[in-house]
């Protein structure tokens, strides 16, 4: 076990090591649906909602299957575990907000395939953490995600007006602003380390 | 492979899957599929070259597996057996490479694990091996699993020998040189990627003009 503090924990998992900038974990949306702040924030929102509830079941399986003694069936139950939980999010969007649900298209169902939220359960049993850290391990991590997704829908929205070379247009943009993103995450770096 | 780059001539049409993966739809700097593990192990050329081979491991394996069942599959639930597939490949992937060397298995990390989240497999899960014969499903995967670990290690090359001034741990400069830095740090990632893809940007626009 570890003697990390709570809150040491959520800046770590939001600021310090942030799961996108740092980590690289759940790119795909990262570039996909960051062209709005609109949508970037419902996204965020509902990436944070699912890495809460499968952090907690995958306590849940870490302890069960370590009981048993069958640490290989770890990787697949997570995943079985996650696709259920985003489809669950699916049909309560589909049925709650309509048109939500149609703004955030195919990167709803592929919450599934965002390797953030497999990275939050994965990371939290290597580190040994207990029920009330993963899920603020996990509340950090999707703190950090939306944050960086809001950041770089914001500068992308204001980059639409810039008068840049057409050869740079498009992802290879985003990826160099990305990089100087990162790069100032990096002062984040020694925060709650005391 | 070798057998099907000399019988190819006459069957243009069968090589073509496998080529197509190299360049003109390779996943990574064409398709940008696969971005997580492509930036995160990417800083040496040895951790790069080890990821890409394990990714087209399990990119060949569930591709097989995939055509060959796929009369089998509802389609409600395809996107499900698939993910199982792919998980069961890559547990195996993971303790393969444990048993092999304990050393690359701590360098690659969780990044081993996370194999089963990366949209290229299952891109081409649903998008080709569901449709397709098992032998062209083969020879898709060869060619994707090919120009990923190509795109992976030109990246992680690019990476260590500007931030670490070597490569596969063999120096490269004279003392002098200074290291950047930046380069091994997550952002020199995103550098990396952003520079190749100019660099293809430029290269396609000459050839749309000419």
């Amino acid at each position: 076990m570890n003697t990390e503090s709570l809150g040491t924990i959520f800046l770590n998992a939001a600021l310090v090591n942030n799961f996108v900038l740092a980590y690289f974990l759940g790119i795909c949306p990262f570039l996909g649906v960051s062209g709005a702040v609109k949508t970037a924030s419902k996204m965020g929102m509902a990436v944070m909602f699912v890495m809460v509830i499968s952090s907690m079941c995958a306590f849940g399986i870490h302890t069960f299957l370590a009981a048993i003694n069958a640490p290989y069936l770890q990787l697949i139950s997570y995943i079985v575990v996650i696709a259920s939980t985003v489809q669950l999010v699916e049909m309560f969007i589909k049925k709650m907000s309509p048109s939500l649900f149609r703004s955030l298209g195919i990167f709803l169902p592929l919450i599934t395939t965002n390797c953030a939220i497999l990275g939050v359960a994965l990371f939290q049993t290597n580190k040994g953490y207990g029920f009330i850290e993963s899920v603020v391990y996990a509340l950090g991590a999707g703190a950090g995600f939306t944050l960086a997704l809001l950041l770089i829908a914001g500068l992308r929205e204001q980059l639409n007006f810039a008068d840049v070379p057409q050869i740079s247009k498009g992802t290879a943009l985003t990826l160099f602003i990305a990089g100087i993103l990162s790069l100032c995450f990096m002062g984040f770096a020694g925060l709650g380390a005391q | 492979m070798s057998r099907e780059t000399t019988s190819s001539v006459p069957k243009a049409t069968t090589t073509d899957e496998f080529i197509k993966g190299l360049w003109r739809e390779n996943p990574v700097f064409v398709q940008v599929l696969g971005m997580c593990p492509v930036l995160a192990v990417s800083n040496t050329a040895e951790n790069a070259l080890a990821m890409g081979l394990a990714t087209a491991f399990v990119l060949l394996m569930s591709n097989i597996l995939v055509s060959l069942l796929r009369d089998f599959i509802p389609k409600q639930v395809r996107i499900a057996s698939y993910i199982l597939i792919i998980a069961t490949f890559v547990t195996v992937t993971d303790y393969a490479i444990q048993a092999i060397s304990v050393e690359l298995y701590k360098s690659l990390g969780a990044f081993i694990s996370l194999i089963v989240v990366n949209c290229l497999i299952l891109s081409r899960a649903e998008a080709f091996a569901s449709k397709n014969t098992v032998w062209k499903s083969t020879l898709d995967a060869l060619g994707m699993g090919a120009g990923f670990t190509f795109a992976l290690f030109c990246l992680g090359a690019v990476r260590e020998i500007l931030g670490n001034g070597s490569i596969f741990e063999w120096a490269l400069f004279p003392e002098g040189f200074q290291n950047w830095i930046v380069m091994i740090l997550p952002a020199g990632g995103f550098f990396t990627l952003a520079g190749w893809l100019l660099i293809i940007n430029v290269i396609q626009t000459r050839k749309v003009k000419s």
